[in-house]
């Protein structure tokens, strides 16, 4: 891990006179996060390998895992890759997260309705949800960071609100959902693993092919160049937001799947994973610059902590934490030393 | 307009508004609990709903003081609940490894190795964010992350709780019939007050905030002072954590201070500092903090379930920063009071984020509440 971390960081130290154009070629090109996020997800596969090879790591089910215990996450990280590529923040992620949960278990357990038609209702909601703060935030001029934190409290008090108790989903389509099993032949994925690489397709489709996506990447690169361009740059943010706030709904539904339950008190900090992930997935957070490809890579390295600290079986789950706080600030200074480069 | 001078005076003064609606969430609470305002003696320690308020309420003014000075420097400071907990985590495993648990020495040296902590937290925060540069939001988000590990690794994943009398003063004792956290915090702000308006450091700050690289230029070492602020912020959080963990005689590494910046950064919106950084009032951050808190002991008193705290915060959250917003203020406000009087369309004069001068518009009649 440090070997991937170091690289770009000796490069970037070296004087400007003596080198190495090609240096400096590297760390300008806005791939490098990526790649180095790529190479330190498969350094620490291999040294899972060598090191848990006799209790099982090896085998295909390991890594197919990673997608199905992450799926939920995946999803509202690239919903919060959106926000961040245009230069805002989403705080309320883990939120919306709990109170999907909470929203359809009710629905499902309390209210009899088919899950069917409770999908859209949560999804619905969640848009709208997001819908509204990008609305105050484009109107009213006011700080994403402080709406969306409105939007968090806001959020996690409704769950509340429903009810202060968590609810278990007996409901047998739910759990034949949650069941369900796509065959690989080496293995296999739940329904929301599979959910999770469509969400990442359309949006690495939506984010690199339409107008909506550069649109994106304009107004985070530089919201007043953008305007006086005549991009509709108020629309783009609001959209930007509503995305968040349906890839989060979508993320609570896989939620709700995964562990068939609602709870006033899921997803809590979830909003903190999300942005780790899509910082060490290199997108910059200052916007305009990273890649949805990056995200996936950024939410598989965490998951992979998570399962080399199961494998390990001594180390606390404490661990997670710092372990991402550690690769979170790595990560933030290689792109600190990318920034300052491009600048001079 | 029939106002009077004296009238259009109080209205305009930075703390009128956060002043005006802890009043009235005072007001709430009479026809509910009639003896609201009662302050009885009992076993030589006064209590009442009052005394209640502020000693609930006195680690996040703490926190929120704090936060003000970072946020005058246009910045904020996410790891503060982080640091309350490992600052609490450091403390209490240090105090119940003792053998003697209320040896009054062990108890100072375990809370000056918590207070050590916080401060090293501050000073990575100030590194970060003044030599390397980054976003204070992002800065400050690993503290936030990694803190609460670190805490839980102190305490081994356990709640850990002590049994010890001095230690026991600083959040829940009781000294000259008041709790002993109120004189702490008058003296944190007071200390704050003293250095920021008796000195020019204040006007440093604001006006670091204001511009960061036209301070420099002038001579400023904004650098030093931006690094003084997230230490001093997470000093502040150290001091907190030493009280909710002393209230509690235990420490929690999961849900110390859990949600604290939060409440503290909402503190110093309510309060009137412009989250863009260049003003401050500690006066006004103190009324915002104890709105928060008399808003969260309200919410009990008069029976409203609980769990509804959060969605009331929420919509008070919403309708400051509307207020503060001055595209609201203009679409709402604008047509009625708009081009004429000027008397009632600064309606909220505690926000105006958009004022460029703010130093000498705000220095002048800075006091405390």
């Amino acid at each position: 891990m440090s070997a991937t971390t170091q690289t770009p960081k000796t490069q970037g130290s070296r004087t400007p006179s003596t080198t190495t154009s090609k240096a400096a070629r590297l760390l300008g090109d806005r791939r490098l996060p990526v790649l180095v996020t790529a190479s330190l997800f498969l350094v620490m596969y291999i040294a899972g390998l060598s090191r848990y090879q006799n209790y099982g790591f090896g085998e295909p089910q390991v890594f197919l895992n990673l997608f199905i215990d992450n799926g939920y996450l995946l999803v509202a990280a690239v919903g919060a890759t959106f926000v961040i590529l245009s230069g805002g923040i989403d705080l309320s992620v883990g939120s919306v997260i709990g109170f999907t949960t909470m929203l359809t278990a009710w629905l499902v357990e309390e209210q009899g309705l088919p899950i069917l038609v409770v999908i859209p209702i949560a999804l619905g909601v969640g848009a709208f949800g997001g819908f509204l703060m990008g609305y105050v935030i484009h109107n009213f001029e006011i700080q994403p960071f402080i709406v969306t934190l409105a939007g968090l409290f806001l959020f996690r008090g409704l769950c509340l609100v429903i009810s202060k108790e968590s609810i278990a989903i007996d409901d047998s389509t739910v759990s034949s959902m949650a069941q369900a099993q796509a065959s690989l032949g080496m293995g296999f994925l739940s329904v929301g693993a599979i959910v999770a690489l469509v969400v990442l397709a359309v949006a690495f489709y939506v984010l690199h092919y339409t107008r909506f996506g550069r649109r994106v990447y304009a107004i985070g690169g530089n919201e007043q160049s953008a305007m006086l361009m005549g991009l509709p740059q108020g629309g783009t943010k609001i959209a930007v937001y509503t995305v968040s706030g349906f890839c989060s709904a979508l993320a609570g539904l896989l939620f709700t799947l995964y562990i068939q339950s609602g709870d006033p008190l899921h997803a809590t900090g979830m909003e903190l994973d999300a942005i780790a992930a899509v910082v060490i997935g290199g997108t910059l957070l200052t916007g305009g610059s990273g890649y949805v490809l990056g995200t996936l890579f950024g939410v598989l390295v965490l998951g992979l902590i998570k399962s080399i600290i199961q494998f390990e079986g001594t180390l606390s789950s404490w661990w997670t934490k710092i372990a991402t706080g550690v690769l979170l600030c790595a990560f933030i200074l290689i792109q600190r030393a990318m920034t300052a480069r491009k600048k001079t | 307009m029939t106002t009077t001078p004296r009238w259009r005076a109080l209205t305009q003064h930075h703390l009128f508004w956060p002043v005006a609606v802890l009043v009235a969430l005072l007001l709430i609470n009479v026809p509910f609990t009639p003896d609201f305002f009662s302050i009885r003696m009992t076993d030589g320690h006064l209590y009442g709903s009052l005394v209640s308020i502020v000693l609930f309420g006195s680690p996040l003014i703490l926190v929120a003081v704090g936060m003000t000075l970072v946020i005058a420097t246009g910045g904020i400071d996410l790891s503060v609940g982080a640091v309350v907990a490992i600052t609490g985590a450091l403390t209490c495993s240090y105090i119940s490894d003792q053998a003697d648990q209320s040896a009054l020495s062990a108890v100072l040296l375990a809370m000056g190795i918590g207070l050590l902590a916080a401060v090293v937290c501050g000073l990575w925060n100030g590194f970060l964010v003044a030599r390397m540069g980054i976003q204070p939001i992002i800065a400050t988000l690993i503290i936030m992350v990694a803190g609460r590990g670190v805490a839980q690794l102190i305490t081994d994943g356990q709640i850990i709780t002590i049994n010890s009398e001095p230690y026991k003063l600083i959040g829940g004792g009781y000294w000259l019939t008041l709790p002993f956290s109120i004189f702490v915090v008058a003296a944190v702000v007071a200390v704050t007050v003293a250095l920021t308006r008796r000195t020019a450091l204040g006007l440093l700050v604001e006006s670091v905030g204001g511009n960061a690289e036209a301070s420099r230029l002038v001579g400023i070492r904004s650098l030093r002072i931006k690094i003084m602020v997230y230490v001093f912020c997470a000093l502040c959080a150290g001091i907190a954590g030493l009280m909710i963990s002393s209230n509690t005689s235990a420490a929690d590494g999961n849900n110390a201070g859990l949600w604290i910046e939060l409440d503290a950064i909402l503190a110093v919106v309510i309060g009137g500092t412009s989250l863009l950084g260049g003003r401050f009032s500690i006066g006004g951050t103190v009324v915002g903090a104890l709105v928060i808190q008399t808003l969260t002991t309200t919410i009990y008193t008069i029976g409203v379930p609980t769990q509804t705290n959060l969605v009331f915060k929420a919509a008070v959250v919403i309708v400051v920063c509307l207020l503060q917003s001055p595209k609201f203020r203009a679409k709402v406000f604008g047509a009625r009071f708009g081009s004429g009087s000027g008397a009632k369309g600064s309606g909220t004069p505690a926000a105006t984020p958009a004022d460029t001068t703010p130093t000498t518009a705000a220095a002048p009649k800075m006091e405390v509440s």
